[in-house]
C-alpha cells in the first residue's frame, strides 16, 4: 500500500515525461482527473495546448503533427473513446504514432453509471482499434509509464493508450 | 477558364490553378473528388499530397497539426462539402488556435458524389453556409466564391492572407472523374515526411 502514498506530483511527472519526449502539441478534451496535467501543458511555452471539440479530432491532430515532423499527445476521458474509433482507424492504416492519455472512469469507486459502459469497455475498444494499452494504478508509476508509452508510440508508429485509474486521479464526488 | 459545361465553377480547373507552380506546397486532402483533383493538378506520385481515404471530416485537424508543427510553411487543405460538414466542429477547435498559416479550400458541389449523389446539407436556399460557420468561429478570412472573377483573389488569400483562411468554392455537380492513385496511407505518410523533412 506504500505505493499509493506517493508524495510527489504525478501530474507534473506526466507533464515532464511528455515534455522530455519532445511532445509539443497536446490535444485535450476538458477533464477533471487530468486537470493538473492539462494545466502544466497550457503553462509550458514549448507546447500548444489545444482544446478539442470532440475526441475524434485527437488522432487527426496527431497525424498532422507527425506529417510536419512534430509530436502530439491526446488527453481524453474514457467516456469519449467511442467518438474517436473511426479516426483511430487512420492511425492503424497509416501507422501514425498516437499517444493517448485516458482518464479512466469507472476504474475505482465510480459514482455515475453513465460513465461505466465506455469506462469498462474502453481498453477493449482500444485493443480492437489496434492500439496498445498501459495502465497507471499508482501515482509513482505515472511519469515513467508515460515516458515508456511515448517511446513506444513514436518509435513503433502505433497508437498507445495509457489508462489512468481514479485511484491515482481521485474519484469525482456526487451528492 | 474555370467553368464547367453547366456554367458553374469547375473544381478541377480551380485546384490546378491553386497548385500551379507550387510543387513545394504541402497539401492535405479529404476524401473522394478532392483527392483526385490534387492528383490531376500534380500527379499520383507527388510526395507532398497526403490524401485521406477514410476518417471523413478529419482533414481540417490534420491541417492544424501540420500548421502548428511547421509554422514556416503554409498548411493547405482541400476537401469536399460533406467532408467539411462532418468536420464542422474542427472549425471551432481551429478557432481557438487561430493558426495564421492554415488555409482550407472547400469544393461545395452540394451533393455526395462518391456515395450515390445524395443531397448534401449545403444544397439549396436552406443549405448550410460553410463559410458562415467559419465566420462564426471568428476565422479572419471566410467567404464563398461563386464566380470566375473571384477565383484569383481566393487563390491569393489561400496562400497570402493571415489565416486561418476558409474559402468555399460553390462548384458544379459534374464529376470530373477519379484518377489512378495509391490508397496506401503508410506510403503517403513516409514520402510526405521524406519530402518535407528529409527523413521518413
Amino acid at each position: 500500500m506504500a505505493r499509493t502514498q506517493y508524495e510527489g506530483d504525478w501530474s507534473k511527472d506526466v507533464h515532464d515525461a511528455l515534455d522530455g519526449s519532445g511532445v509539443t502539441q497536446i490535444g485535450y478534451v476538458p477533464d477533471g482527473g487530468m486537470k493538473n496535467v492539462i494545466n502544466y501543458c497550457i503553462d509550458n511555452p514549448k507546447m500548444s495546448a489545444i482544446p478539442l471539440a470532440s475526441e475524434e479530432e485527437g488522432p487527426c491532430l496527431a497525424a498532422g503533427a507527425w506529417l510536419g515532423g512534430g509530436k502530439a499527445a491526446i488527453i481524453m476521458q474514457s467516456t469519449g473513446i467511442g467518438n474517436a474509433i473511426n479516426t483511430f482507424s487512420m492511425i492503424e492504416v497509416c501507422q501514425f504514432p498516437c499517444l493517448v492519455l485516458v482518464s479512466h472512469r469507472s476504474s475505482w469507486g465510480e459514482g455515475n453509471r453513465w460513465q461505466t459502459p465506455m469506462g469498462q469497455r474502453g481498453p477493449d475498444y482500444f485493443k480492437m482499434a489496434g492500439f496498445h494499452t498501459h495502465f497507471v494504478e499508482h501515482g509513482i508509476d505515472a511519469g515513467e509509464t508515460v515516458a515508456a508509452a511515448a517511446a513506444q508510440a513514436y518509435n513503433t508508429g502505433n497508437g498507445i493508450g495509457v489508462f489512468f485509474s481514479q485511484r491515482v486521479m481521485g474519484v469525482k464526488k456526487f451528492l | 477558364m474555370y467553368l464547367e459545361t453547366d456554367g458553374r465553377l469547375a473544381r478541377r480547373e480551380i485546384v490546378k490553378r491553386i497548385l500551379k507552380d507550387r510543387d513545394d506546397q504541402p497539401v492535405i486532402t479529404g476524401l473522394s473528388i478532392a483527392s483526385y483533383d490534387s492528383v490531376a493538378a500534380r500527379d499520383a506520385e507527388h510526395p507532398l499530397n497526403f490524401n485521406m481515404h477514410g476518417a471523413l471530416g478529419g482533414a481540417p485537424m490534420l491541417g492544424l497539426g501540420l500548421a502548428i508543427a511547421r509554422p514556416d510553411k503554409r498548411a493547405l487543405v482541400l476537401m469536399g462539402d460533406f467532408d467539411a460538414v462532418m468536420g464542422m466542429r474542427a472549425m471551432a477547435t481551429i478557432g481557438t488556435q487561430m493558426p495564421t498559416n492554415l488555409a482550407i479550400a472547400v469544393f461545395d458541389n452540394a451533393i455526395c458524389s462518391e456515395t450515390g449523389g445524395q443531397t448534401s446539407p449545403t444544397a439549396g436556399q436552406t443549405g448550410i453556409d460553410l463559410a458562415g460557420v467559419a465566420r462564426a468561429a471568428k476565422w479572419p478570412v471566410a467567404r464563398t466564391v461563386v464566380t470566375e472573377d473571384e477565383v484569383e483573389q481566393a487563390v491569393d488569400d489561400l496562400y497570402g492572407a493571415e489565416g486561418p483562411v476558409f474559402i468555399n468554392f460553390k462548384v458544379s455537380g459534374i464529376n470530373p472523374g477519379s484518377m489512378k492513385k495509391t490508397r496506401d496511407g503508410a506510403l503517403m505518410k513516409l514520402r510526405f515526411r521524406k519530402a518535407l523533412l528529409g527523413e521518413a
